[in-house]
């Protein structure tokens, strides 16, 4: 321990400080006029280091992805006043570009600094996903871009306010440029009441303790975070670990891309080197470096979940991200699919630290965020744009089976109920449903992914977008369990039903009144051999109709029919069969 | 009930049954502690009614229990099944696509009904009413077959939209009991007619797995009290803090999930207002948990849901109770990265703490405070134990807490007292000052057994005006019982634009709801002063997607409120400033939903009746001293009888107040008054 102070005071501190960002969190939460913050919770807030941006304290109900993107976009800021000069105390910076703090245009980064008798002592951020910047697609999800133009206004970190005055032309520039510029201009000054909050927490909080105490006691996280992260390194075993899986396409040609990891432990350093993956890609599906990093950093806080969140904990990690790869872009190539190919990243971050520990190994959970836009007008002519992204299955884990219907590792965000969906669009969901035979099989499944299935009810046409992956690489098994289903995308058409050429992504589908579309996302992964799971377990699972009785013989090798009674002497009979 | 009765206020927890007897024409009054019976609480609950007199004696009951909010977090309820809308029976198992953990993927959710048992039927209602398909009556008639068949005992009705028009939802609700004679069915147009289906599936299902078990509780509790010939009323304490009939009860058992805590809210909230504070933190600290809840203007704040355990959500107005995992009973340990950490593990009642010498080894909360002498050993509360021992606690804290950190033993106890201090100073931070109250206008109200223990460190940390510690701060649940109001909530969604408002329309609907509420009222069996029906509009501006809650300033009038559009759109501009610091006047604004509540006011319960006697003496109050130790060395504290100090005394910190039921700490530098009702007012003297 290189500080002075007393463990006592440090549990204190570390507890004011991260509900300081909390409560900036809960402000923007409250005041923010878009649901992707209000109730999705995309948004998150802490205190980054005065030089390096590193993060010193993250709140506790962020978004998982941002707390590791939200450095990089600091450091943007960092990097501009060593450029340019001119900080002054009041100043507030405002970008949305994804090449220099990571994931996509629709993130607005709102960094201040915090000065302490003159000098700076600390950043204070926000980030926010607002509804609409612009670009071809609604929403911003569009799969076929090829150039980030296509996806919306890229702004730079520039100076929204100077010295506390805030310039009401950025603000005007900003809401020419998107459909809904009453919703960010909202969004907006939530960003902004919530950094006003932070900063008056934070100087009572300095005032309390004294500046010197607080500095001490950050230091004291950071080394606490890589001290601890370098013994749980120091656990696994040393050796060269890879793992690789796929996307489907980037939307725009139609050919796999690969995410590969090479994952070194020596001693207490790791190695997290994607230097094996494609190419950067026509389409959306690339992702900028800081964007990659701050996904690793997700996927780590879900296998090493009690090292803290702040920067100490990436101290003893190298990253090998080369620009020549899909994980590591320039400008102006298109990010604005980066859940999906960030949702890979993590998990072969998942399965290369499953072959380090493998008694602690995780399956893959669905993989995908299905972002799915419906456009058009309502019988009285008033036009709507109806978003939303879905559910699936977690993976199988030493524990438990895989959650039924969850969400992504990158979010908390909970899905908007039907019946709000159907009062404020003109449509009608005619399934809302577990789906069967969706989880990959093990000692402990998947858990199952779902079916949503949804009937346009206005007279007037509509145009259906969808961004999706898993559509022809399942999410993976472990420890000899199965793989779980892909993801389906379907609609009707006059002619019968048609799925995407380009597996889960399609822009521009008509559809009509009392036509549907059905989308199917994939269950999680399965984990350990399914031939040990307890035939008891997979003839309730055949009982409640999570998996069928011939699904029960093929991937279980138990016989069982559909009120899930077991022929005990043919099941006995089959596994031993397969045992050989 | 008519005039003057005895009263029995009966709190049933899960370490101690406590109870508030209280003579109303001889303003008498008598508490007792007694342990629950976990399991079978019905023995308990009649054993403490007996300590105070005879049972046929009392003329009215009201009791907080934890039956219902047990059952659910052990699983503990009946067989039930559900009967939905075609396409839809996962609902309740895909909840809102949530997980139980932020970091970390592993978990599972196992729904209080089995797929195998929700069925499907052909029905649908649209969004605005409309019937796009007839219910397909004899699938309903296959449906109840099937169930009686698995001998189900309990059945849900959800289906998709009955909020917005709920006749084939009573069609089946009275085909399934016309076949089946059954108390255990219920629809969710008669729980929770309200937008948001796995909100209003969950708190149906949750409802009918309850009915059962809180029925056949609640009987057994009347055959109980039959028996010693009791002939008064019998009430529970609903969540929301009001009293309902038992019939009521049984019908909606998961109003009771928060019973007990209620109770004790409510207590706070009527003590504080006798005192003169308008604004008032509760804090009740437990054997696990520490939960605290928000009083400003004499008023509790209601939420309209919360989440009992992962997946299972209640949606029914209930005050707004924050609960964080430090206890009496919570552990103290040092984790990985060398880090002391309180709780939110716990060794609760049973084995408890290791100086309760019932076989648990490691440190908690409890254990920090007899170690530092704040507990006295000598007089446990509650008597079930003689004595405390102090030597195993220190042991204890030697070796996981002061060795690992470098401490000795009496520091490393105070270090989990200012840890576990700082965790409960979070936890009324995130409900005062974070929702915009400033702490300095806020008097902290500590109950439970241990409560008071904490209270200065408390006032400190955030900041607060001062602490008033309740005369018996050990069964404020159980007085919160006897002066609780009665009050029956209803709600309705309308998705109803403010500028296209029928105004008779509504009106029409908020006498309706109004009376239907008030019957109910009426119909509870105990005298009340009044009845006042109070309205709430959940609003917003289109496109949001939360809501407001906006108070009316109307109430129901004969066949009319007087409601009109333009008293609605300054009441919700005047609650939407307060939230939010700008209107935004182009928007046009949606009326969500309707609530309506009926209250009846109990007649006053007079808190002067708890006060010390006017012969009370300071001097036969004092039980000498003991050394007690703060910040880093062991003071000279003076100990007292709290309940024999006379009103008006005056005492310095550090000192220790000691009664059966909880221990009063003032620390040094902060001084006691005994106010005219007994109670305890901790300030800082400085």
């Amino acid at each position: 321990m290189s500080s002075d102070l007393d463990p006592v005071t440090l549990a204190v501190l570390k507890g004011r400080l991260e509900q300081i960002a909390d409560e900036m969190d809960a402000t923007l939460y409250r005041s923010a006029f878009n649901p992707i913050i209000a109730e999705a919770r995309d948004a998150c807030h802490g205190l980054y280091h005065a030089e390096t941006g590193a993060t010193l304290v993250q709140g506790t109900t962020g978004l998982p992805i941002f707390v590791g993107a939200m450095a990089f976009a600091v450091k943007a800021v960092i990097d501009k006043v060593k450029r340019e000069g001119g900080l002054e105390e009041g100043d507030i910076f405002l970008f949305n570009d994804p090449y220099e703090g990571g994931t996509h245009l629709n993130d607005f980064r709102l960094v201040r600094p915090l000065f302490r008798e003159g000098r700076l002592f600390c950043w204070l951020a926000s980030v926010g996903h607002w509804l609409d910047i612009g670009g071809n697609v609604p929403g911003g999800f569009n799969a076929r871009a090829t150039e980030s133009f296509q996806e919306g206004v890229r702004i730079p970190p520039i100076k929204l306010a100077s010295k506390g005055h805030i310039n009401h032309d950025i603000i005007t520039i900003l809401a020419a440029n998107s459909r809904v510029p009453q919703s960010n201009y909202g969004d907006l000054n939530g960003q902004l009441n919530a950094l006003d909050l932070g900063e008056k927490r934070l100087i009572a909080l300095l005032d309390d303790y004294g500046d010197d105490i607080v500095l001490q006691a950050l230091d004291a996280f950071t080394l606490r975070a890589e001290t601890l992260m370098r013994a749980t390194l120091r656990a696994l075993p040393d050796g060269v670990y890879r793992f690789e899986d796929r996307l489907d396409n980037d939307g725009v040609v139609d050919e796999p891309l690969t995410i590969a990891l090479d994952l070194t432990i020596q001693g207490d350093q790791m190695i997290l080197d994607f230097s094996r993956s494609s190419a950067p890609c026509a389409g959306p599906l690339n992702i900028a470096r800081s964007t990659a990093v701050a996904c690793c950093y997700v996927a780590l806080k879900h296998v090493f979940t009690d090292v803290p969140a702040n920067a100490g904990c990436l101290a003893p990690i190298e990253f090998i991200i080369p620009e020549t790869t899909l994980l590591g872009v320039s400008p102006p190539k298109p990010v604005g699919g980066y859940t999906e190919t960030i949702l890979r990243v993590i998990g072969v971050v998942f399965g290369a630290l499953g072959k380090a520990m493998p008694d602690q190994a995780m399956a893959a959970p669905f993989g995908t965020i299905n972002a799915l836009s419906i456009a058009g007008q309502r019988a009285d002519k008033s036009p709507y744009v109806m978003f939303s992204f879905f559910g699936g299955g977690l993976g199988g884990n030493p524990e438990t089976d895989g959650l039924n219907h969850g969400n992504n590792p990158i979010s908390m965000a909970t899905i908007p109920p039907a019946e709000i969906l159907e009062a404020s669009y003109p449509i009608r969901f005619t399934q809302w449903a577990l789906r069967p035979d969706s989880a990959g099989a093990g000692f402990h499944r998947g858990g199952l992914g779902a079916i949503y299935e949804i009937e346009l009810a206005s007279p007037n046409d509509a145009n259906v977008f969808l961004l999706g992956e898993r559509g022809k690489f399942a999410p993976f098994g472990v420890n000899g369990g199965g793989a779980a289903a892909l993801n389906q995308f379907h609609w009707q058409t006059e002619e019968g039903e048609r799925s995407p050429p380009m597996a889960s992504k399609i822009t521009d589908v008509k559809l009509k009144q009392g036509q549907r579309i059905r989308l199917q996302s994939p269950g999680g992964g399965g984990w350990g051999s399914p031939f040990q799971r307890d035939p008891e377990k997979v003839a309730r699972d055949v009982r409640l109709g999570y998996i069928s009785s011939a699904r029960a013989k093929s991937d279980y090798a138990v016989i069982v029919n559909e009120a899930g009674e077991i022929d005990q002497l043919a099941t006995n009979r089959l596994r031993q069969e397969r045992a050989q | 009930m008519s005039g003057l009765g005895k009263i029995i206020g009966v709190d049933v927890g899960g370490t101690f049954t406590d109870l508030f007897y209280f003579d109303e024409k001889n303003r008498q009054f008598q508490t007792a502690k007694v342990p629950s019976n976990r399991g079978d609480e019905a023995i308990g609950f009649i054993d403490g009614l007996e300590k105070l007199g005879q049972i046929a004696d009392f003329s009215s009951i009201v009791h907080g229990t934890t039956v219902g909010t047990n059952a659910l977090l052990e699983r503990k309820g009946a067989k039930t099944g559900l009967i939905t809308t075609r396409g839809f029976r996962d609902v309740l198992e895909m909840r809102r696509r949530d997980r139980p953990k932020t970091w970390g993927l592993w978990g599972e959710f196992v729904p209080v009904i089995d797929r195998d048992l929700r069925l499907e039927v052909d029905e649908r209602v649209l969004a605005d009413g409309t019937i796009h398909t007839e219910l397909q009556i004899d699938q309903v008639k296959e449906a109840v077959a099937y169930l009686r068949e698995r001998n189900v005992e309990s059945v849900a009705i959800v289906f998709i939209n009955a909020y917005a028009n709920d006749a084939n939802e009573r069609l089946a609700v009275e085909t399934v009991r016309a076949l089946w004679p059954n108390d255990h069915v219920i629809a969710s147009c008669e729980i929770l007619p309200e937008i948001r289906e796995f909100e209003r599936a969950s708190t149906t299902a949750l409802n009918a797995y309850l009915q059962p078990v809180v029925g056949s509780y609640l009987a057994k509790l009347q055959q109980g009290l039959d028996h010693k010939g009791f002939t008064g009323s019998f009430h529970i304490v609903q969540s929301n803090g009001g009293v309902m009939s038992t019939r009521t009860a049984r019908r909606l058992p998961i109003r009771t999930a928060l019973s007990g805590p209620a109770a004790g809210v409510i207590a706070a909230a009527s003590i504080a207002k006798e005192a003169g504070f308008s604004h008032v933190i509760t804090g009740d600290l437990g054997g696990t948990s520490f939960d605290v809840s928000l009083i400003a203007d004499g008023r509790s704040v209601l939420a309209a849901q919360t989440t009992i355990d992962f997946g299972l959500v209640v949606r029914t107005p209930m005050i707004e109770i924050s609960t964080i995992g430090a206890g009496g009973g919570s552990i103290a340990h040092v984790d990985k990265g060398g880090l002391l950490q309180v709780g939110p593990e716990s060794a609760g009642s049973r084995p408890g703490p290791v100086c309760y010498g019932q076989g648990n080894e490691r440190p908690t909360l409890t254990d920090a405070n007899v170690v530092l002498g704040r507990i006295n050993a000598d007089r446990p509360i509650g008597g079930k134990l003689q004595r405390l021992d102090v030597e195993a606690a220190k042991a204890a804290i030697e070796t996981f807490i002061a060795k690992p950190l470098g401490l000795d033993v009496m520091r490393a106890a105070e270090a989990i007292i200012r840890v576990a201090n700082a965790k409960m100073a979070g936890a009324i931070r995130l409900v005062s000052i974070e929702r915009g109250h400033d702490p300095t206008r806020f008097v902290l109200m500590p109950f439970g057994g241990g409560g008071a223990l904490h209270a200065g460190s408390l006032v400190r940390d955030v900041g607060l005006k001062s602490a008033l510690v309740p005369r018996f701060p050990g069964i404020t649940s159980a007085l919160g019982c006897v002066i609780a109001d009665l009050r029956h909530d209803q709600v309705r969604t309308v998705n109803w634009m403010l500028n296209q408002l029928d105004c008779a329309a509504l009106d029409h609907l908020m006498v309706r709801e109004g009376q239907a509420a008030k019957e109910i009222v009426a119909a509870a069996g105990v005298t009340v002063d009044s009845i006042d029906v109070v309205y709430e509009l959940d609003m917003h501006y289109m496109g949001q997607t939360h809501t407001i809650a906006v108070p009316l300033p109307v109430s129901l009038n004969g066949s009319s409120t007087g409601i009109n559009a333009d008293v609605i759109l300054k009441a919700f501009e005047d609650s939407y400033r307060q939230s939010f610091s700008r209107l935004l006047p182009n928007i046009p604004i949606r009326i969500v939903t309707l609530r309506s509540a009926a209250i009846g006011r109990r007649p006053a319960f007079d808190l002067a009746a708890l006060a010390p006697h006017a012969g009370a003496d300071l001097n036969d109050a004092k039980r000498g001293q003991r050394s007690i130790w703060f910040g880093d060395r062991f003071h000279e504290a003076s100990v007292w009888s709290r309940l024999d100090l006379p009103i008006g005394a005056q005492i310095m910190g550090p000192a220790v107040l000691e009664q059966d039921d909880a221990t009063t700490i003032i620390d040094p530098g902060m001084s006691a008054r005994v106010d005219p009702f007994g109670n305890i007012l901790i300030e800082s003297v400085v």
